[in-house]
């Protein structure tokens, strides 16, 4: 599972990258979905074992040793619900504020700026 | 060229906390303890076949329950932001071409009812109620997108939200007076396990956040189509 977790570092990585760099607010909440896939990636890679199959019972898969850790996937689906909402509610900020100043550059916003 | 320089360090310091994800941390030979708990305990005791659904829905149900409240607040904020300019610009859209409305045709019914299969069956397979109101919300996305003029009916979304919310809580209060605690779901009878018809009250909590998140979604749809 190392290269799941390699990948889930990079794209860590590279969103936040995206997001300090990026210019433009869409680009700013693609660079969050992207650091946000990545810590699902982590979180996943933390619960897999090797050579184990799904958590869900049945006639072949009987006990606790032929099964991955449940916890982390049920963690992850909570993150990727709550991960949605925030990803829904920035992109409506960013409607409001096109609608204030017919810019999507953060560079026009200075109010917050020091 | 000082902000460039603070970018590359913070990122330089991040790939630094995250190397030992990849480097120290062993991979798990064994279930943690309390995941052993779960999954042996998990089938008899609940009777769900999934046991990541056993988790979300009971042993962490007031996780979920969290969850819940929290994309029912980031819909309200949406809708609270979007919430003017419903009458104007009507006519500046475009028809759909007609592949894509006979595509539609073809396909609403089958998405729709692949989103109500997976959220009936999230305690059997991959799945559940968040998958299924995802699925669902798809579909009616595909459909705004063929008649980008349709009219979607706001307050049986609210009252499809509102309700199916009061229930999961009232299953949960149930839970709590007839069964062993808050959202404990074995007041109903467990049935046979690997049936549709199983896990106590499991599926019943999970075709209402289903139908929650899948009402969620459509709303947060039609406030962003309203307001472009």
């Amino acid at each position: 599972m190392l290269i799941i977790t390699v990948l889930g570092i990079i794209l860590v990585v590279l969103g936040l990258w995206g997001m300090l760099t990026q210019k433009n607010i869409i680009k700013i909440i693609i660079g969050f979905s992207i650091m946000d896939t990545g810590t699902h990636l982590l979180i996943v890679s933390i619960g897999y074992i090797k050579d184990r199959t799904a958590p869900i019972m049945d006639k072949a898969v009987g006990n606790a040793s032929q099964v991955i850790d449940p916890v982390p996937s049920a963690l992850v689906l909570t993150a990727i619900v709550i991960g949605l909402a925030v990803t829904a509610l920035m992109l409506t900020y960013a409607i409001k504020l096109f609608e204030i100043r017919k810019s999507l550059d953060i560079n026009d916003f200075k109010e917050l700026k020091w | 060229m000082v902000k460039q320089l603070f970018i590359i360090i913070t990122l330089v310091f991040l790939v630094i906390m995250l190397l030992p994800l990849m480097t120290e941390v062993k991979p798990f030979e064994d279930l943690s303890l309390v995941s052993q708990k779960y999954v042996n305990a998990g089938p008899d005791e609940l009777g769900s076949q999934n046991l990541v659904t056993a988790v979300v829905v009971t042993y962490r149900g007031l996780d979920t329950l969290g969850e819940v409240a929290v994309l029912f607040i980031a819909t309200a904020g949406i809708g609270f932001f979007l919430r003017k300019k419903a009458v104007e610009e009507k006519d500046m859209k475009s028809k759909a071409s007609v592949l894509v409305r006979t595509g539609t045709a073809l396909l609403l019914p089958l998405i729709l009812l692949l989103g109500v299969y997976i959220f009936l069956h999230g305690h059997l397979t991959p799945g559940g109620g968040f998958q299924g109101g995802v699925v669902i919300a798809s579909g009616i996305l595909l459909l705004m997108l063929a008649q980008s003029d349709i009219k979607i009916n706001i307050s049986l979304l609210y009252w499809i939200e509102s309700l199916s919310g009061a229930f999961y809580v009232i299953i949960g209060i149930l839970g709590l007076a007839l069964a062993g605690g808050f959202l404990d779901n074995r007041f109903l009878p467990l049935g046979d396990f690997g049936r549709l018809f199983s896990a106590g009250a499991i599926p019943i909590i999970y075709s209402l956040i289903g139908l929650k998140v899948g009402a969620e979604l459509v709303g947060i749809l039609n406030n962003m189509q309203r307001s472009q």
